[in-house]
């Protein structure tokens, strides 16, 4: 599965033309009982940058993404979002919660709503917006995602790209300053990838900051500004995509590589 | 056979058979209701993020649904009415059926409550995550998100729970209403012991056409109402 052969056009600029920092890690460690599955971890995420996870299976990728938005605690260490620490649990974290967006592999679409209502939910609920305002725009994310004619069916009569792109839809409902994307496309059928990966470079492109663990190479070619690889836990190694690609430095990148690029 | 069912006709000229059933489809109905209130409490605080919360909650539920129901109706009676003097009603009549109503409801709001957890066990934990993830906190997570799906997931067993209760609805006789069916057997057999298979099969068919729809509607409820994953 190869995206990479496209276009480069639209490719983003050095880290030093981006915004100042959105998402910081300061020496974050988590362990799940022995394991340690975090590990020093010091990261930053500037306004507008588009970073992408990359790693093998258990290193951490997850419980990363997880940890940004608190569905993980850790156990040392600092995790800021524009600024604000996150809070431990309550108002202040489903607050600031709000404004991270999250994808999951699983989609994970409230399967009692309807595709409209997936999306107006968090609008209407947290947000407080009324419900006449938060349909129309929903009804626009919809548009834009090539969704909108599914608007009043039941997340399981979607496929799998489908119900991706209304669950970026619904993260999106919620005018977020990050978004996180854990695998978003790997329980997709091959067919459906693309679609997904169209509407995320999209947002790339418009400048939304994001944090993306994929091991989509084409996608990282077209739309990230940094390539992060993950191993047991640890930030191995960070570079632009192409350096990443073409010239990955450590032996553990060299051998995660040789083993995707089999593929 | 012309004998039996002269002895139905009988027994039904001279006792009030469906007004007694009646007192067990009110007393079930009022403690279904309230039954369902705090079982699902108890299931949020089981579910609750608050470690203090869990713990009360599972206490409730162990020590509850391990003591005979018998046993909690003869308690409220004693204890509660007879030694405590606490009255939930002027009326005698009244103020026992209210007895009888606490007693079944707090024993079955204990199933309840393990009945809902069975129905959120079936919610994938995903939907709590995407819940929390656009920024709901535990409450309303659990009111938009997770409670509707668990209730759909819990149709079954909370119907097997409507069932237990609505025959467990005799053991009010424990706290005296005495207008009940168990306690309108008895009296009956009581002065006509020769029409013992008559009276046996009054009450049992009685309970059989009461419960059965019960079953038909929530087997019927629990395909219909199945959430699509
Ligand atoms: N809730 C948990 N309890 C215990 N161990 C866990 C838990 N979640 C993850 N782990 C372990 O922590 C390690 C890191 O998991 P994580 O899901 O972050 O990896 P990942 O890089 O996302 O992997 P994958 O590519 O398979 O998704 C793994 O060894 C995993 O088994
Ligand atoms: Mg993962």
């Amino acid at each position: 599965m190869d995206h990479g052969e496209t276009t480069a056009a639209g490719k983003p600029g050095a880290p030093e033309e981006l915004g100042p920092p959105l998402v910081e890690l300061k020496g974050v460690n988590k362990h799940f009982g022995d394991l340690h599955v975090l590990r020093d971890i010091d990261l930053t995420v500037h306004r507008g940058e588009v970073l992408v996870v990359i790693g093998p299976s258990g290193s951490g990728k997850s419980t990363l993404c997880r940890a940004i938005n608190r569905l993980e605690t850790v156990d040392e260490g600092e995790i800021v979002i524009d600024g604000q620490p996150l809070p431990q649990e309550g108002r202040a974290l489903a607050k600031l919660r709000a404004d991270v967006g999250m994808v999951f592999q699983a989609f994970n679409l409230f399967a009692h709503k309807t595709i409209l209502e997936n999306v107006t939910l968090g609008p209407v609920k947290v947000r407080r917006e009324r419900g006449a305002a938060a349909k129309e725009r929903a009804l626009a994310l919809l548009d834009r995602v090539g969704v909108k004619n599914q608007a009043h069916k039941m997340p399981a009569q979607l496929s799998g790209g489908q119900q991706q792109r209304v669950a970026i839809a619904r993260a999106l409902a919620m005018q977020p300053k990050v978004m996180l994307f854990d695998e978003p496309t790997s329980a997709l059928d091959p067919e459906m990838i693309n679609e997904v990966l169209d509407v995320m470079v999209a947002l790339a492109k418009e400048g939304m900051t994001m944090i993306v663990v994929t091991h989509e190479m084409g996608f990282a070619r077209k739309a990230a500004n940094r390539v992060v690889f993950m191993s047991d836990g640890e930030i191995v190694e960070e570079a632009t995509p192409e350096e990443f690609f073409t010239a990955p430095r450590s032996d553990r990148a060299k051998d995660f590589l040789s083993k995707i690029l089999t593929h | 056979m012309g004998d039996f069912l002269s002895q139905f006709a009988a027994l039904f000229a001279e006792y009030d058979v469906p007004g007694a059933f009646w007192v067990n489809i009110q007393l079930t109905f009022w403690a279904a209701i309230f039954s369902l209130i705090l079982g699902t409490v108890l299931a949020l605080m089981r579910i609750s993020p608050i470690a203090s919360l869990q713990w009360a909650g599972a206490a409730y539920v162990n020590v509850l649904r391990n003591t005979p129901l018998t046993v909690i109706m003869t308690f409220l009676f004693l204890a509660v009415w007879t030694q405590l003097q606490i009255s939930l009603s002027d009326d005698f009549a009244q103020n026992f059926f209210r007895f009888a109503v606490v007693g079944l409801t707090v024993y079955h709001a204990a199933f309840v409550c393990e009945a809902i957890r069975s129905g959120v066990n079936t919610v994938p934990l995903g939907q709590a995550e995407a819940a929390r993830a656009i920024g709901l906190s535990f409450l309303p997570a659990a009111r938009l998100i997770i409670l509707p799906q668990a209730f759909r997931g819990a149709v079954a067993p909370l119907g097997n729970t409507l069932i237990a209760l609505l025959k467990n609805s005799t053991v009010a006789a424990a706290v005296s209403v005495s207008t009940e069916t168990s306690t309108l057997m008895r009296e009956m057999i009581e002065s006509n012991a020769n029409y013992i298979y008559a009276i046996f099969m009054t009450f049992a068919i009685g309970f059989v056409v009461l419960v059965i729809p019960i079953g038909l509607l929530t087997t019927y409820l629990s395909n219909r109402l199945a959430v699509r994953r």
